[in-house]
């Protein structure tokens, strides 16, 4: 179990991060969305990994429960993620709409004009 | 539980989808709303700064829940002081954005200017970790829209980029959340403060982990080198009233800093303690580098002012990361000098680039009022170079006086006085060519069958009024430099009985 968990939470962290640094910005969205999930899977693990039981006490206090929290916390932090990341899609829509260029990485306004040339490979 | 704690919260909240929902197709209907909710939010500041200055810490249980369980926001001298300065800031930059009609080229302005306002009062106010990331993503979230306000291809690529960095940010605090929570088994600052006073020393690899996760995340936030990046990009390209307001938005992270970790990880906890401090000051060091040399080196006005924010910020955390209360003290004078140095210069900025067309460094014929703008362009600039008589040269002084380990001392004094010399060339010779040089240009004749360019429209009283104001804070922040540090030294004081906070947020039985 914790195994499965951990291997899962490498491979999106590290396609996440790999997607992030491609600096383009549809591989970046989907490696922010990739990093979100791996994040969300992280803080629900941060309570322990326990299967099967409630997250509420007995009547008595006794037997195994799991935590609340974790399952709180995730919730607000799944909202934010997806309010996020659809004000970054509209935010690199209008940014490609204007510019006709989806590169994340600015060249200034000096370099303005050859932006289109060798340095997009960087 | 005085009630009052929430408002800086409350008020722009339900301020805020108002104007975007009732308000949104009438500009003016929309500005008196702004500028009155402004200028209450400054009222409240003031009446909670008194409040807070009995030196009493208070808890506003939301819900009524205890802490830990339920979430708090805490008032003391710092958050009260933090949201007065933001309430202050606001108040300029609301009637600089009404004043030079930024706020009506592009829609909702006044809306996002609201939900920001919310976001960083939430974050000076909050007593929980979590409740910080939400405060954190509600003045994001505001400030993305604000950035791309009125639109462009430079601002919405800049924006864009803006966005990716914030984005990874918040992903990396959620992970430092979440370490934290699975360490500690708490949130909540103050029972975060007595969990890690138990933690033993050789097993705090975790923890210590998740506390320079959480250090970056703020970093980040206050434009530290190596996560300093963002800031001239973003600052530059944004619109100048609210690169003004973002002069606050570093402090936030400052804040962050200096609250969390005094409290949480700071002095007598063995587990994380000298461990921040010590990635601080000297990415501090660079960081002031970074501005200096980039002060230098811009060929426009707004990048070169955004460079003279990251050395602010480097000064800043010079300051901080030695977490003493005497070098607290220094840090605080030098947060509200750089914010309003910061704002008056973004400020004085619009004025002119709006009048040239161009915020390039190049000699031009001058336009109207040229000297005008050159007596506010160099009151501003002195305050930020730190040079006297403005608060920047007292600012610095103190940082210098309470930097005093053998170890530091010779790094922090050179970087602080080269960077400051650097800061003042920068903006000597921006201001030479922008104000001094334009005088020896020849007024180009218009070419045969153009018409006439008309003349730019000199600056009136409510556009003017916001630039002198600053200067006018910066000078009393001067003048006053006594009282106010006494202020000061009872705010850090304060920030540093951990026992006091914790008493307050807790309560007796579960003071450690």
């Amino acid at each position: 179990m914790e195994f499965v968990v951990a291997t899962t939470l490498a491979a999106l962290t590290a396609g996440g991060t790999y997607l992030i640094l491609r600096m383009r910005a549809f591989p970046v969205i989907v490696g922010l969305a990739l990093l979100s999930y791996a994040v969300n899977v992280f803080i629900f693990a941060s309570g322990r990994l326990i299967v099967n039981r409630p997250p509420i006490l007995d009547k008595y206090g006794e037997g195994i429960y799991t935590d609340p929290l974790p399952q709180a916390l995730v919730l607000t932090a799944i909202v934010i993620s997806f309010g996020m990341t659809a004000v970054l899609v509209m935010v690199a829509l209008g940014a490609y709409l204007e510019s006709g260029d989806d590169r994340i990485d600015l060249n200034g306004p000096e370099a303005g004009a050859d932006a289109a040339g060798g340095d997009a490979a960087k | 539980m005085n009630h009052w704690i929430i408002a800086p919260v409350i008020l722009p909240a339900m301020l805020a989808p108002l104007i975007g929902f009732v308000m949104r197709h009438d500009i003016s209907l929309a500005r008196a709303a702004s500028l009155a909710g402004s200028l209450a939010l400054a009222v409240i500041a003031t009446g909670l700064l008194i409040l807070a200055a009995d030196g009493e810490t208070h808890v506003y249980k939301l819900g009524d829940w205890e802490a830990p369980y339920g979430i708090v926001l805490v008032l003391d001298r710092l958050s009260a002081l933090m949201v007065f300065l933001t309430a202050l800031l606001a108040l300029v930059v609301a009637v600089h954005a009404v004043a030079t009609g930024w706020d009506s080229r592009g829609r909702h302005f006044h809306a996002l200017f609201q939900f920001q306002l919310m976001g960083i009062c939430g974050a000076f106010l909050t007593g929980d970790v979590f409740n910080l990331f939400v405060f954190f993503e509600v003045l994001l979230i505001a400030s993305y829209g604000l950035m791309i306000h009125s639109g462009g291809k430079e601002r919405l690529q800049a924006g864009l980029q803006y966005v990716v960095m914030n984005l990874a940010g918040s992903t990396l605090f959620l992970f430092a959340l979440g370490t934290l929570y699975a360490t500690t088994g708490t949130l909540n600052i103050a029972h975060l403060a007595v969990r890690m006073a138990e933690i033993p020393v050789e097993d705090a690899a975790l923890v210590r982990v998740a506390m320079m996760l959480l250090m970056i995340v703020f970093a980040v936030k206050a434009a530290l080198f190596p996560v300093q990046f963002w800031l001239p990009g973003t600052y530059a390209n944004a619109p100048a009233p609210v690169a003004a307001l973002f002069a606050i938005m570093t402090k936030v992270g400052a804040y962050s800093i200096l609250r969390v970790h005094t409290l949480a990880f700071g002095p007598e906890i063995g587990a994380t303690e000298d461990l921040a401090g010590a990635w601080l000051f000297p990415a501090a060091i660079v960081t002031i580098a970074v501005g200096a040399f980039g002060v230098l080196g811009s060929k426009r006005l707004m990048p070169l002012i955004a460079f003279s924010v990251v050395g602010s910020m480097g000064t800043l955390m010079i300051a901080i990361s030695a977490f003493t209360p005497e070098a607290t003290t220094a840090a605080l004078y030098y947060v509200v000098h750089s914010t309003f140095a910061a704002a008056a210069l973004f400020l004085i900025a619009d004025l002119v680039i709006s009048r040239r067309d161009t915020d390039a460094l190049v000699a031009l014929p001058p336009t109207v009022q040229n000297g005008l703008f050159a007596a506010l362009f160099f009151a501003a600039a002195i305050a930020m170079a730190g040079m006297p008589p403005l608060s920047g040269f007292l600012g610095k002084l103190f940082v210098l006086d309470v930097i005093r380990t053998p170890g530091q001392i010779g790094w922090a004094w050179s970087a602080i006085l080269i960077g400051s010399l650097f800061t003042i060339v920068g903006f000597a010779r921006a201001g030479s060519v922008l104000f001094w040089k334009a005088t020896s240009v020849p007024q180009s004749d218009p070419a045969e069958g153009e018409a006439m360019p008309t003349p730019p429209v000199p600056a009136r009283a409510m556009e003017l009024a916001p630039v002198f104001a600053t200067i006018v804070v910066l000078g009393l922040l001067a003048v006053l430099a006594g009282p106010v540090t006494v202020y000061f030294e009872r705010t850090s004081a304060q920030l540093f009985d951990r026992a006091g906070y914790v008493g307050a947020v807790l309560g007796s039985d579960l003071e450690g």
